[in-house]
């Protein structure tokens, strides 16, 4: 340390690894969700992750000569991990988890200079890069309710890719709610017949999950780990566009409540656009970057190639950041206001 | 004391108070100590020079260096005695470098010199109550240090609508003011008459925090027997930094102080309300400023106080007369834990702005390595001057002053809220004190390249012109040659002209050139030592800089 200390003199009063801690405690109701509908697949999937993202933080930080202990303690590699796990499909060989956490660990968080200098949230890098290459695996949903696949079906498919005798991949496997509205809109059916199809149930565990992030986000903003101010403009953002959509045309857009409750909405709002190093720090350019992830995200449902578009939109967005925060300065004290 | 609407600052924290452990017991005053140290800088601006010499005999009181320029505030000697050495001592500044202090042995008779009061300051005009205020060596009391008679100077082209009373003292664990308030709260009313009275001022506003409500309670009492109504003592939340003087006049009047500008441009005044007590002290009882109140508290004490000490009393005697024994594992910091410094030397002087010894466990307050920024904003959201500390930092560290200047590192008050809340422990205000001194030292390289490319210019210019005259000559000779033949015959008396005209301008040059020469030696010792002053500084601080640099570059 320098010679001379600065003011000010007092105690540290919180820490890198407490909040990352406090994040990974405000996914628990969520994760506990998926195990419950989904099984122990993004159970086993978190494992690996974990295992991997800690393996190749040490070996990065070995290579780049950090201290290993204050960068380990630090949890955001934990973090990147958790956070893919979730995005991951339930079935996934675990070739495809080990990919996407490398990627997202060593590319995507070294090579820009490891924590506080990536300019992409690492665990999208690793979900983009795995959803580009390895487009069937990473559809792989188990249906949900599905009670007789049990853990060691899901640990044997995980490691050798087996699936139990009589079964095959295409039974087993089902589109999630966003990717068949995707498809059979496609086929010019309306969403009555669409929902009226597809089983209750899907949509009611994608409900659960959304409703138990969002429980989780705003713990985290009561705790003041994250802030307000994205998670409210993605959802706001969302909700407007899809509304604006969705009133001419009932039968052929999704509801905006379709949209804030599927997929990775409320993980994303909460969770992965509120990474603090990757997303705008002005107040007024959160809420640009927040609104941009909600736009980007209805955008990419609805008119991309992909079913979900958290991953990208984020991605996206945070190519903006710099940006975004250089045009949003605050008015600094005593600056005559615009 | 009537309600008042109060505005609210953006940021800040709610900090732990931990003031009631110094104010159990009231003011006392520490002992005349043997030996006294008194720093002839102890304000903004610049510094006293000596009018004593060591070995003459002094007076309580006595003025001891005296300013030399506008700002800067005189020195005087805090009790009777002899004055023994002028010399380099080490001296409370962040720095930690030592300043030229005027040592006095007392003799323990503590004999006033012969005092001049003025009873009734209506009597005196404003003008000659600054200088009165001036010659008392006032400076602000409440940390900064800026010759007061200064602030009580409106100038020409302003009037003063309100004058503040700064009661706020937001820091944690300082009490000095509260104790103040407490113990004579007439005194501060006063005093605060007397600066009305110098600044003609419409009206005045007393701002205590609400934490302090004794001592809110006594000035108001106080107030009702002056019967002035154009006094308020308003109680503003306690939210640090509520004390800082933009801060505090945005809470009390909505007012923003633009970057660059002072409250005077918006007819507002702030002093301190130490500084209104000295004041008083001065005016009416004819006492030059040779003593103040200072807080010596933390945890750590048996007893924490508040005590009256004389200007120049080493921190060593305070903590003898406390019965306090400075331990490897502690630490000692002049003013509060979010502004304060570490002390270098356990023998350095009490002075002017010393308003709080603080003593702190080394462990529980030391911070553990910084992380690398993750950017998290929680800086921002508490800075009180709408900075963003986040981006100031990253530009600071990398040492793109152009940058960090757009991002108004010179509105940056240095309260530490940002380094407070970090999650990464980065000592965020140690970033930007240096980049601020790296700033001011370019531009003073700056300036002096500008000279250098100035007399470069002036050089050019200067061979050209000769160039050109030689030209001149050479063109003129030929032309009288060309004559002399053509003539033939007077080829001597031109010559001789020409002599002549050479000699002239010869002697011509020389004068001009000595000339010149006599501006630059005309320098008198004292000009030749400031200069000296100056440039030892510059080395001393430049070096800090790289220093510091360095460090920096290896966390």
């Amino acid at each position: 340390m320098a010679v001379l200390q600065s003011s000010p003199h007092t105690p540290p009063q919180n820490s890198v690894s407490n909040m990352m801690v406090a994040v990974l405690y405000a996914l628990i109701p969520g994760t506990l969700v998926y195990l419950y509908f989904f099984g122990w697949g993004t159970i086993i999937n978190m494992l690996i992750a974990l295992l991997t993202a800690v393996a190749c933080e040490a070996l990065m930080l070995k290579l780049r000569q950090r201290p290993l202990r204050p960068f380990l303690m630090d949890g955001s590699a934990l973090v990147t991990a958790v956070l893919l796990a979730l995005a991951l499909p339930t079935l996934a060989p675990w070739w495809l988890t080990v990919i996407g956490t490398a990627f997202g660990i060593i590319i995507a968080k070294h090579l820009y200079g490891g924590l506080g200098y990536n300019p992409f949230n690492p665990a999208m890098v690793g979900y983009a890069m795995l959803l580009i290459s390895f487009p069937r695996e990473m559809t792989a949903w188990l249906p949900s309710g599905i009670e007789d696949f049990t853990f060691l079906d899901s640990l044997r498919y995980t490691l050798f890719e087996v699936l139990p005798h009589g079964r095959d991949y295409d039974s087993i496997t089902m589109a999630t709610p966003l990717d068949l509205v995707k498809t059979q809109l496609g086929l010019d059916h309306t969403m009555e017949e669409i929902i009226g199809n597809s089983r209750g149930l899907f949509q009611q565990a994608w409900g659960w999950i959304n409703l138990m992030f969002l429980f989780g986000g705003i713990l985290l903003i009561y705790m003041k780990v994250i802030g307000w101010r994205i998670p409210l403009a993605i959802l706001v953002s969302l909700f407007v566009i899809s509304t604006l959509f969705a009133i001419p045309d009932p039968d052929l857009r999704p509801s905006p409540w379709f949209h804030l409750f599927s997929g990775a909405t409320m993980l994303g709002a909460f969770f992965i656009a509120t990474d603090p190093v990757t997303a705008a720090t002005t107040p007024r350019g959160q809420f640009i970057y927040g609104c941009g992830i909600g736009i980007l995200l209805y955008v990419i449902r609805t008119w991309g190639g992909y079913p979900d578009g958290v991953a990208f939109a984020v991605l996206l967005m945070n190519m903006a950041v710099p940006t975004i925060d250089y045009y949003t300065q605050p008015r600094v004290f005593g600056e005559e206001r615009d | 004391m009537t309600s008042q609407r109060l505005w609210h600052f953006f940021g800040g924290l709610r900090l732990a108070g931990h003031k009631a452990m110094s104010m159990k017991e009231p003011v006392k005053a520490a002992p005349i100590p043997k030996q006294l140290v008194i720093p002839v800088q102890q304000h903004i601006g610049s510094a006293a020079e000596p009018i004593v010499k060591p070995g003459e005999r002094v007076l309580k009181g006595q003025m001891l260096a005296r300013a030399t320029e506008y700002v800067s505030a005189p020195i005087h000697a805090s009790t009777s005695g002899k004055v023994v050495a002028i010399e380099e001592r080490p001296v409370p500044h962040p720095s930690g470098l030592p300043g030229l202090c005027i040592v006095l042995e007392s003799d323990g008779e503590d004999r006033w010199k012969e005092l001049q009061p003025h009873p009734d300051y209506t009597e005196l005009d404003p003008s000659a109550l600054r200088n009165v205020i001036r010659d008392a060596g006032i400076v602000g009391l409440g940390g900064a240090g800026f010759p007061s008679f200064i602030k009580l100077n409106p100038g020409p082209d302003n009037s003063v609508d309100t004058l503040i009373l700064n009661g706020a003292e937001c820091e944690p664990y300082i009490t000095c003011d509260a104790m103040l308030m407490q113990e004579h709260p007439r005194r501060i009313i006063d005093g605060l008459l007397i600066m009305k009275h110098a600044l003609r001022a419409k009206q005045c506003i007393i701002a205590i925090e609400d934490n302090k409500k004794v001592a809110h309670t006594l000035l108001v009492n106080a107030l009702h027997e002056h019967e002035a109504e154009f006094i308020k003592i308003v109680q503003i939340p306690t939210i640090y930094p509520t004390g800082g003087e933009k801060q505090l006049i945005k809470v009390l009047t909505g007012k923003e102080i633009p970057s660059h500008h002072l409250p005077i441009n918006l007819g507002i005044i702030c002093h301190n309300v130490a500084t209104a007590v000295a004041v008083a002290d001065a005016v009416e009882l004819g006492k030059p400023l040779i003593s103040r109140i200072v807080t010596f508290t933390g945890e750590l004490l048996s007893k924490p106080c508040n005590l009256e000490v004389l200007i120049g009393t080493p921190f060593s005697d305070l903590f003898d007369f406390c019965h306090y024994q400075p331990k490897e594992s502690e630490r000692i910091l002049m003013g509060g834990p979010m502004m304060g410094f570490i002390i270098p030397d356990n023998h350095i002087p009490v002075i002017k702005t010393t308003n709080c010894i603080l003593v702190q466990d080394k462990q529980k307050t030391s911070r553990p390595p910084a992380m690398p920024c993750i950017r998290c904003g929680r800086c921002a959201d508490v800075c009180p001057a709408r900075l963003l500390p986040q981006q100031l930092y990253w530009y600071a560290h990398a040492k793109d002053f152009d940058k960090v200047q757009d991002y108004h590192l010179f509105d940056c008050i240095e309260c530490g809220c940002c380094a407070h809340v970090c999650p990464s422990n980065i000592p965020l205000v140690q970033y930007y004190r240096f980049a601020k001194t790296e700033i001011w030292a370019q531009e003073r390289e700056k300036k002096k390249a500008d000279l250098a490319r100035r007399r470069h210019e002036f050089k050019l210019f200067r061979l050209e012109r000769k160039k050109q005259e030689d030209e001149a000559r050479k063109r003129r000779k030929k032309a009288l040659l060309q004559k002399a033949k053509d003539t033939g015959g007077t080829e001597k008396d031109s010559k001789k002209a020409e002599i002549e005209a050479a000699l002239a301008r010869v002697k011509a040059k020389r004068e001009q050139q000595s000339r010149q020469r006599k501006n630059v030696e005309n320098l008198t010792p004292q000009q030749q030592q400031t200069i000296e002053a100056v440039e030892e500084r510059r080395r001393r601080l430049r070096n800090i800089g790289t220093t510091e640099s360095t460090d920096k570059d290896s966390d």
